[in-house]
């Protein structure tokens, strides 16, 4: 399946819906997104992952890239990960570096 | 699939350099077509051009991603060169830089620390699952693993199937480098993903955050491609002169024992090693190498030591490396065996082989032995005091990946290779072993009992000896290996530590525990400088005394196999910090001996910490040792060791 990265942006959140298969070819999109988020400066970065099937290396290196380019202020939240993606994250110990959760709650985190 | 010809004029002198745009650079594989004389006999050159080179400097290699998947053999490129991104997060970590006295130092080999079935972690056998097993070394005591070869190499190199039970005989330590910039992929669990750098650095961040040092093994001695028939894999067909010892017919010396010897004093070989470990330590945090076979790095391009071996000398004194643990295994498969006098440079530490025999010989009773004894216990000054060196320079061990366990120490007289295929005709026969009454394993409660106990008797005595002391993996819970003392080609059972023996040889690990927490809570057991056998902070008491069946008068005979020594704790840390007052009673002799103790100062009061040859308890945690009935004197259970505190 394609990938496809779509971003929104509130008061302090950027929130990145990702779907489809984040591989060489298309982190580079995933990665534009991401530079397009820090410009705005959030507090918290959304990643919302329930339709990504799957996470090359390539995909992993943009979410560091993207801890890197926010800050270590700016919290990023891995949104109902596909297990595998998960798994990925949990060998490589990405998953220190982001707040992985099932739930979401948009208000909540407005408020933190 | 494309190949790129070198324009001439992208050549200075013998160096070719290109950039090529617009790669794929998270998926691409590259390696080297070189051309040239293929006459070993004029030049002593092996150019292939139908080989495809390795980048002996690539970062990540392909080709082995996953343990054990059979490769394609049809391939003329085996190993891939990778291209790796420093964009590892490693937060505030750093090497920890624990003193060397201080260190505990724990031997294990990745893939064997928790692939058996019964280790529970989700990934068996890799870098993400020892992670996993991050609180069980909390809770033994160590403050430093030192990893087997991590170093990429092919656990098919010279694999053959056993001629007994068929099963295929590994390269399965890894102590055959391919590539010496790039971490063991099949030890990932990511290494299909070619992740494997990611999760090497998350192990070691997190190891480091629990206070444990990483020290690899490292094998410079030798590589992958063998002698005359083996591989063409990378530097072989790159400049075979340059990098290899050759005979004057162009053949490889063989001062490694499989097959060629790294030519590691041609400055090009030696900026490649000082390249190699500068990048581990600043890209891997790693704390520090041992190095295998280590003599070979001191002989010079025609195999004779030197006296000053540059590449020896350059690492002791490499600003990158100044922090980093530097340990020899100080003898080759040529001959030369240096323990004691291996080029030091003042930085250089050595796994003290004359500690580990003198231990084996005195624990199982040998006569004549309580003077070298009484040198193992102090640091070996007999070997490094005259030098200047320190008593960290002696790494302490009983056992370690080559040879016996511990519990096969005490269950074998001999050596049971017949597993590894060769007629049981590698591995040691020098092993100072001794089965204590029965060859392997037996029903009779007494022999278990004094393997138990003898077992006990060796960590006790490792763990009061100054110096850096190293427990083998599976050591501190009885592990075996049926008697096998070479198990370099077995990716089974008698390699991977069963992890049920921690219920069933708890008592053992109890006792391991303690007795590192013991030597964690005693400075005076981790000194920085020799003892001077004089008082020189006016307690009244020598930092060292010997004494023996009577206090203050040591039985330094052939026929005495009983020691006992006493640390005055006002001189810990060469009278830098105060510490407990320390009594060791060892008793190698088969009868029970009755010991008179030291008087300690007024107010003191010897109590008991351990006590091998007591039942039902036989050690305390620190802190908690019960105070001793009789102050003036003690029953030594025959085989047996006493540790006493006084405070």
């Amino acid at each position: 399946m394609a990938f496809n990265a779509t971003l929104e942006t509130t008061k302090d959140t950027a929130k990145i819906t990702l779907s489809g298969e984040l591989d060489a070819s298309s982190a580079p999109i995933f990665k534009t997104e991401v530079e397009k988020a820090a410009a705005n400066h959030p507090k918290h970065l959304v990643l919302m992952m329930q339709d990504l099937e799957y996470m090359a290396s390539a995909g992993l290196r943009v979410l560091i890239f993207a801890k890197q380019k926010m800050g270590a202020d700016v919290d990023i939240y891995v949104v109902r990960a596909q297990e595998t993606i998960l798994d990925t994250l949990q060998k490589t110990g990405f998953d220190q570096g982001v707040i992985v959760v099932d739930e979401y709650d948009e208000a909540q985190l407005e408020k933190v | 699939m494309v190949e790129i010809p070198f324009p001439d004029e992208f050549q200075v002198g013998n160096v070719f350099s290109m950039i090529v745009f617009d790669l794929d650079y998270e998926n691409i594989e590259y390696g080297y077509r070189m051309d040239g004389p293929v006459n070993h006999d004029k030049g002593h050159h092996r150019f292939d051009s139908s080989k495809i080179l390795m980048d002996p400097y690539a970062k990540v290699i392909g080709g082995r991603d996953i343990w054990r998947e059979t490769p394609d053999w049809n391939n003329i490129y085996q190993h891939r060169s990778r291209l790796v991104f420093d964009d590892f997060d490693w937060e505030n970590d750093r090497p920890l830089e624990i003193p060397s006295e201080d260190q505990v130092i724990y031997e294990m080999h990745v893939r064997s620390f928790t692939r058996h079935p019964s280790s529970s972690v989700k990934h068996p056998g890799t870098y993400a699952a020892i992670r996993e097993k991050i609180p069980y070394l909390k809770e033994l005591g160590v403050n430093c693993i030192e990893l087997l070869p991590i170093y990429e190499f092919d656990e098919f190199e010279n694999s053959r199937p056993n001629p007994q039970t068929g099963e295929m005989l590994l390269n399965y330590w890894g102590y055959s480098t391919v590539g010496f910039f790039a971490p063991k992929a099949g030890y990932a669990a990511t290494g299909k993903f070619g992740m494997q750098v990611d999760e090497l650095k998350t192990l070691i961040k997190e190891l480091h955050r629990n206070g444990i040092a990483v020290i690899l093994d490292v094998v410079f001695n030798h590589t992958a491609e063998g002698n005359e028939k083996g591989p063409t894999i990378s530097f072989r067909g790159i400049d075979n002169q340059t990098y290899y010892m050759l005979t004057p017919e162009g053949y490889y010396f063989n001062f490694s024992g499989t097959g060629n010897t790294l030519n590691c004093n041609n400055p090009i070989v030696r900026n490649m090693v000082l390249d190699c470990l500068r990048y581990w330590a600043s890209e891997y945090h790693i704390d520090g190498f041992r190095f295998d076979l280590a003599s070979i790095l001191g002989r010079d391009p025609w195999g004779a030591p030197m006296a000053n071996p540059p590449l020896l000398e350059s690492l002791a004194f490499d600003p990158i490396l100044a922090k980093c643990n530097l340990i020899a295994e100080a003898w080759d498969a040529g001959g030369l065996y240096q323990v004691g006098s291996f080029p030091a440079f003042g930085r250089w530490a050595e796994w003290n082989g004359k500690y580990r025999d003198g231990i084996r010989k005195f624990l199982k009773g040998e006569p004549g032995r309580v003077g070298d004894m009484a040198q193992r216990l102090q640091g070996s000054p007999d070997l490094y005091a005259w030098a200047g060196r320190a008593p960290a320079t002696s790494i302490n061990f009983i056992t370690c990946h080559d040879g016996f366990t511990l519990t096969d120490l005490v269950s074998f007289n001999d050596k049971h290779n017949e597993a590894n295929g060769e007629n049981n005709n590698d591995g040691g026969n020098d092993n100072d072993s001794w089965n204590c009454g029965a060859e392997g394993w037996t029903d009779d409660p007494g022999i278990n009992a004094l393997r138990k106990r003898q077992i006990k008797n060796a960590v006790a005595m490792l763990m009061v000896s100054q110096g850096v002391p190293m427990v083998l993996m599976g050591d501190e819970v009885g592990r075996s290996q049926q008697g096998n003392n070479n198990t370099y080609c077995h990716d089974n059972e008698l390699n991977w530590l069963d992890w049920t023996l921690l219920q069933s040889n708890n008592d053992l690990f109890q006792f391991f525990k303690h007795c590192i927490a013991f030597r964690n809570a005693h400075p005076v057991l981790r000194n920085q400088n020799h003892f001077r056998n004089v008082d020189y902070v006016g307690s009244g008491y020598a930092d060292i005394t010997w004494h023996g069946t009577q206090a203050w008068n040591a039985d330094w005979s052939d026929s005495s196999r009983t020691l006992a020594f006493m640390l005055c704790g006002k001189h810990a840390k060469s009278g830098t910090v105060v510490d407990n007052y320390i009594y060791v009673a060892i008793n190698m002799h088969w009868d029970a001996h009755w010991f008179e103790i030291p008087g300690l100062p007024p107010g003191m009061q010897w109590h008991v910490f351990a006590n091998t040859g007591a039942t039902p308890a036989d050690i305390w945690a620190p802190g908690t040792e019960p105070q001793l009935e009789n102050q003036s004197g003690l029953l030594v259970g025959d085989r047996s060791v006493v540790i006493l505190v006084g405070k």
